[in-house]
């Protein structure tokens, strides 16, 4: 047996921005309705997929609970998906290239279609752990003003150099 | 170089063989490997491998096989992969691509998922035709091949994450197979609207391969894939 030897060592210095994500989900149905129940099966593994899959940085989780579907600020009715990863390749391949690709494919059981945006992207200083409020105000803009820079989605990505005025300052100790 | 003229240059059935061997493998293949598979020399086999590197149909690199690195480890060897670009000729010109893309917007922006998947369903048993649904997996090896999704078997070694119960030892006697799909035939619009298209995927070989029979297929999305998997079902395994 060969076994192929990398060429180069990655020695590549730590990227300076990394890419939020927010998507909102209005719910058809409370989430301890039996309907719900076959999408609340999926967090927990999901999510530990999310926490070990390549390029992930971070998620929000709700303080006591393995997840965030008990913050609603968007809405009652409304669940949020707040993460943070090392380049939109990471993002993408995990949102569709693995076991996250089932809750999607079955979206429609138990979500709502929106009219408007339901996902946004934007650069973040690496090391700044986005806020609720902020991940809103993204989406606001996403869907004030279409994609640009600030805000925009999978279908119509801008790069981090591109997006390099608008980066939020990271908190500085 | 045109789709046309990159085309062409197949026409050549040592190139032919060549470059169908080096996109079966689904990795990077060498020159001797190369020539030895389509039974010709391996100067004949590397001009060729050349040639078609330059049309665009392959992708080639520089690795050291051997492991070692430095002095005294030998010239890193060439080694080839398909290219991922596509190539396509119609005569005359069509662009069945963007109407797909189209349509995929529309029924996205509506939510069609579940009509989509009905006709996707039908559509897969109307493929199968009378046939008895797909009796073990190497018929539905065949089957699937046939239809560009470039099959190959794959040890099982996780159990599926959600849904399973757990059947601790349950297969350890006969450590099953799973097929895997290196080519998604959808592929330019299931980047664009995947949960809608990849759905669709799933429901065409629900169809194709018959929702009774003894295989069965599910989701289990990989970078680089189809996004499906086919397994011999749990309560009928041979």
């Amino acid at each position: 047996m060969t076994s192929p030897v990398p060429t180069v060592p990655s020695a590549s210095p730590e990227p300076a921005a990394h890419l939020a994500q927010l998507n909102v989900a209005t719910m058809l149905y409370p989430l301890d309705d039996p309907r719900m129940a076959p999408f609340v099966e999926m967090l927990d593994p999901v999510n530990a997929a999310a926490d070990g899959a390549p390029g992930f940085v971070w998620r929000l989780v709700e303080e006591g609970t393995p997840d965030a579907t008990g913050l609603r600020p968007a809405g009652e009715d409304v669940i949020v998906n707040l993460s943070v990863w090392e380049s939109q390749e990471a993002l993408w391949d995990f949102a569709y290239r693995s076991g996250h690709l089932e809750v999607m494919r079955r979206r429609r059981d138990w979500f709502a279609r929106h009219v408007e945006a339901h996902l946004v992207l934007w650069w973040v200083p690496a090391g700044h752990v986005p806020t609720v409020a902020e991940s809103l105000e993204r989406l606001a803009d996403l869907r004030a003003h279409g994609s640009s820079p600030r805000a925009f989605t999978f279908a119509s990505a801008f790069t981090a150099t591109e997006a390099a005025p608008h980066l939020r300052a990271a908190p500085r100790g | 170089m045109e789709d046309i003229d990159a085309i062409a240059v197949l026409q050549d059935p040592v190139r032919r063989r060549l470059y169908e061997y080096v996109a079966a493998q689904g990795r990077e293949v060498g020159r001797n490997e190369a020539a030895e598979a389509a039974g010709v020399a391996r100067t004949l086999a590397a001009h060729h491998l050349d040639r078609l590197t330059e049309a665009g149909l392959l992708e080639s690199g520089s690795r050291r096989l051997t492991g070692r690195s430095g002095p005294g480890a030998g010239r890193p060897a060439k080694v080839y992969t398909r290219a991922k670009g596509e190539r396509s000729v119609s005569l005359p010109a069509r662009d069945y691509r963007t109407a797909a893309e189209l349509l995929a917007e529309a029924a996205e922006l509506a939510g069609l998922d579940t009509g989509l998947r009905a006709a996707a369903r039908r559509r897969g048993e109307a493929l199968r035709g009378a046939a008895a649904p797909c009796g073990g997996l190497a018929e539905v090896m065949a089957t699937l091949a046939a239809r560009g999704y470039e099959p190959h078997l794959e040890p099982s070694v996780e159990p599926p994450v959600e849904g399973s119960e757990g059947e601790p030892g349950g297969d350890v006697d006969a450590p099953a197979s799973v097929i895997r799909m290196r080519n998604c035939p959808f592929h330019a619009v299931a980047e664009r609207f995947p949960p809608l298209v990849c759905g669709m995927n799933l429901a065409l070989l629900e169809g194709l391969l018959g929702a009774d029979g003894s295989v069965r297929a599910r989701m289990d999305a990989r970078p680089g894939e189809c996004c499906v998997v086919v397994e011999a079902s749990k309560n009928n395994i041979d």
